[in-house]
C-alpha cells in the first residue's frame, strides 16, 4: 500500500499538470482572436503587414490613428445604439418580470399553454418575422405619427428598431424571471394573500423588491443581446443617420478592406460596451445564457 | 380554451372596479377584502376565474406584444408566402397558391439549384456545428470542474466570446483567416505544418468548415455553462463509488458522468441548433448577401430573396420553412419538459 501510494501521488501530480496544461491552452485559443485584434489596432499599415499578427507592434510601428479612424466613423452609430438599446432592454425585462409572476405566482387554468407560446417565442428564427415586420413599420410609419415632435421623428427607425427589440426580447427575460419566481418562498406570499394583499399590492411591495438581482441579470443580459443585434436593424433602419453601431462597423469593414488595423479598432470600440459590463457582470451574464434552456 | 377566456373577460371590467377600489382600502387600513372572503366560499371554478381576472394586468400586456410581434407576425408571414408578391409594389391578398412551396419542392430534386445548396449547407452547420460545439463545451465543463485554481478566471474567459456582436467576432475571424498573414495559417507556418495552410475563406472545401470553428469559438463557452450545472447536481458519493470500484477516470465519466448529463445535453443541442437555423449575422458579415454555393444558408438566402431581390412571397416560403425546421427541433422538447412538469 505505501510503495502504491507513491506512484499513485505522482500519477495525481501528473493529471493535474495535464489538467492545467489543457486550460492553459485553451486560455490562448479563446483570447487569440482578441489579442491578434488588440495588438493590429496598434499598428501601422506597413507594421502588420511585415509582422506576426499576435506580436506587439514594434517600436517604429505603433499608432493610435487607426482608432481615431474607426471612431470617428462609428461614433454615431454608438449614440444610436445606446437610445435605442437601454429603453427596449428596461422595457422587455419589465414586461418579463410581469409575465412570468401572473404566470408563475397566479395560478390559472391553461397558463401552461399561454407559458409555452412565451417559452417557444425564445426560439423563434426571426427570419420567420422579417418581411411582415417591414410591412408592419411601414403601414404603422413612426416618423408621420411623431411629425409634431421632430426631434422624435427624425429618430423613427430607432423607435421602430427599439419596439421590436422590446417586443422580442419578452420571451427570454420572462424565462428568466419564471425561474426565478418559482423558487421564492410560497409560504410569504401566501401569509400577504391572507392578510388580503391584492396580486398588484403584493407583486409591488413583495415581488419586486425581491426582483432585483433578477433584474440585473436580465437587464445585462438582454442589453448585450440588443446591441449585439444587427439583423433587425438591417432591416429596420433605412435612414444611415440612425445606424446602430453594428451596421456602421459592418459598413466600416465594407469600406477599409485592406486596413484591418482601421477594423480591429472598429471592432473594439463596437464591443467595449458589451465587454466592459461583461467583465464586471460575468457571473450575472452567465446566469442569463444559462437560464436559456 | 377560449371561452373561459372570453367569460374572464366578459367579467374583468366589474371585478376589475372592485379590485382596484379594495385595492385602495387596503392600503390605508388593511381592511379585509369582502371580494377576497366570499372566494373562498365560492366554487373553484370561479375562484379560478378570478384569478385569472387578476392575473391579467401582468401577463396580459406582454402577451398581446408577443402574440402580435411574434406569433400575429409569423402568421402573416405564411399568409405573404402563399401571394406571388414580389417587386417594389404593395402585397395582394387575393389569389393564394402554394407555388412557392411547389417551387421549393422542385429545386429539392436539383442538386445545383440555390434552395438545394443552401438547405444541405444548412443541415451540415446545424449538425457539425452542434455536435463539435457540445464536445467541446463538455471537455472544458470536465476540467474546469475538477477543482483547479482560478475556476472562476477560467471560466470567464471561455464564455467571453458569447458576449460579443457577430460582427465583431465575424470581423476578427476574417482577420485570423487571412491566408497570407493571419494568424492561423501563420502558426501553421511556424509549427512546420505550411504545407497545411489554406485560404480559408475563399476555398469553396474549407469556407464552411471555417465557419463552423468559428462559431464552434464563440459558442463552446455556453455549452460548458450548461454542462458545468448538470456536473454539479450529480452528488459527490457517485464519483467516489465509481473511484472505489477502481474505475479509471475515463471509464468513470463514460459510465456514470456523461450518462446523467442526458438532459443538460438536450437542452444545450435545443439552443444551439436553434442557433444554426438562424445564424445570419456572422456568414453576412464575412461573405455579404451571397456566400456563394459552398457557404450559402437558408437564413441567409432568405434574407437575399427577400430584401435584396424582392422575391418576397419566395423569401417568406423559406422563412417559413426556417419557422417550421425551429419547431421540430423545440416542439418535443417542450412537449418532454411539460411532461416532467419542468414547464
Amino acid at each position: 500500500m505505501s510503495s502504491n501510494s507513491g506512484s499513485w501521488s505522482e500519477s495525481v501530480n501528473l493529471r493535474r499538470v495535464s489538467v492545467y496544461g489543457v486550460l492553459v491552452v485553451m486560455v490562448a485559443f479563446y483570447l487569440a482572436p482578441l489579442e491578434t485584434g488588440l495588438m493590429t489596432a496598434f499598428k501601422t499599415q506597413n507594421a502588420f503587414f511585415s509582422t506576426t499578427p499576435f506580436a506587439p507592434p514594434p517600436a517604429d510601428g505603433v499608432t493610435v490613428q487607426p482608432w481615431a479612424a474607426a471612431l470617428d466613423r462609428l461614433g454615431p452609430g454608438v449614440v444610436n445604439s445606446l437610445l435605442f438599446a437601454v429603453p427596449a432592454t428596461m422595457l422587455s425585462a419589465l414586461f418579463g418580470s410581469m409575465a412570468a409572476y401572473g404566470m408563475t405566482n397566479l395560478n390559472w387554468k391553461y397558463q401552461v399553454g399561454v407559458l409555452s407560446l412565451f417559452v417557444a417565442g425564445v426560439f423563434i428564427p426571426y427570419q420567420s418575422v422579417l418581411v411582415p415586420l417591414t410591412r408592419f413599420w411601414s403601414m404603422v410609419d413612426v416618423a408621420s405619427l411623431l411629425a409634431f415632435i421632430p426631434p422624435l421623428a427624425d429618430r423613427a427607425g430607432l423607435i421602430e428598431l427599439g419596439v421590436t427589440h422590446a417586443a422580442y426580447g419578452i420571451p427570454i427575460c420572462t424565462v428568466l424571471f419564471r425561474g426565478y419566481y418559482l423558487s421564492l418562498d410560497d409560504e410569504m406570499l401566501e401569509a400577504a394573500r391572507l392578510d388580503g394583499a391584492s396580486p398588484a399590492r403584493i407583486y409591488r411591495k413583495i415581488v419586486l423588491p425581491l426582483s432585483k438581482p433578477m433584474f440585473a441579470v436580465t437587464l445585462i443580459y438582454q442589453f448585450t443581446n440588443i446591441w449585439n443585434d444587427l439583423l433587425f436593424a438591417l432591416v429596420l433602419v433605412s435612414d444611415p443617420s440612425n445606424a446602430p453601431v453594428t451596421i456602421a462597423l459592418n459598413t466600416l469593414k465594407g469600406s477599409m478592406v485592406q486596413q484591418y488595423n482601421v477594423q480591429m479598432a472598429g471592432a473594439f470600440i463596437a464591443a467595449l460596451p458589451t465587454l466592459v459590463i461583461y467583465v464586471l457582470f460575468g457571473e450575472q451574464f452567465a446566469k442569463g445564457v444559462a437560464g436559456e434552456t | 380554451m377560449f371561452d373561459a377566456f372570453f367569460r374572464a373577460l366578459g367579467r374583468s371590467r366589474e371585478t376589475r372596479e372592485t379590485e382596484s377600489h379594495s385595492d385602495d382600502v387596503r392600503t390605508d387600513g388593511g381592511v379585509a377584502d369582502p371580494a377576497m372572503a366570499g372566494e373562498a366560499e365560492a366554487s373553484s371554478s370561479s375562484v379560478l376565474d378570478s384569478e385569472f381576472v387578476q392575473s391579467l394586468p401582468f401577463w396580459g400586456p406582454p402577451a398581446l406584444l408577443v402574440g402580435l410581434f411574434v406569433y400575429g407576425a409569423v402568421a402573416w408571414n405564411v399568409l405573404i408566402s402563399l401571394t406571388d408578391w414580389s417587386g417594389l409594389g404593395q402585397p395582394e391578398y387575393e389569389n393564394f397558391d402554394l407555388s412557392v412551396y411547389s417551387q421549393m419542392l422542385n429545386d429539392l430534386l436539383d442538386p445545383t439549384s440555390n434552395f438545394f445548396v443552401a438547405t444541405r449547407n444548412t443541415v451540415a452547420l446545424l449538425v457539425a456545428f452542434t455536435v463539435i460545439t457540445l464536445l467541446l463545451g463538455l471537455l472544458l465543463a470536465i476540467l474546469v470542474d475538477q477543482g483547479v485554481r482560478f475556476e472562476n478566471t477560467f471560466r470567464t474567459i471561455y464564455l467571453l466570446p458569447m458576449s460579443l456582436s457577430f460582427v465583431v467576432t465575424a470581423i476578427f475571424w476574417s482577420w485570423m483567416y487571412n491566408p497570407s498573414i493571419g494568424l492561423i495559417n501563420e502558426t501553421l507556418r511556424t509549427v512546420g505544418l505550411g504545407a497545411f495552410t489554406q485560404a480559408w475563406l475563399s476555398n469553396p472545401q474549407f469556407k464552411l468548415g471555417a465557419v463552423i470553428f468559428a462559431l464552434m469559438w464563440q459558442f463552446s463557452g455556453y455549452a460548458m455553462i450548461v454542462y458545468l450545472a448538470g456536473l454539479q447536481a450529480i452528488p459527490n458519493e457517485q464519483y467516489e463509488a465509481a473511484r472505489t470500484d477502481g474505475a479509471s477516470t475515463f471509464r468513470m465519466y463514460r459510465r456514470v458522468v456523461v450518462p446523467q448529463l442526458r438532459s443538460s445535453t438536450t437542452s444545450a443541442a435545443v439552443v444551439l441548433m436553434v442557433f444554426a437555423l438562424k445564424a445570419f449575422d456572422f456568414l453576412f458579415v464575412m461573405f455579404g448577401p451571397n456566400p456563394g454555393p459552398s457557404t450559402d444558408i437558408l437564413s441567409v438566402m432568405m434574407f437575399r430573396e427577400a430584401f435584396m431581390s424582392t422575391n418576397w412571397a419566395y423569401g417568406s416560403g423559406i422563412a417559413t420553412v426556417l419557422f417550421l425546421m425551429a419547431l421540430g427541433v423545440i416542439a418535443p422538447y417542450l412537449y418532454r419538459q411539460y411532461q416532467r412538469g419542468e414547464l
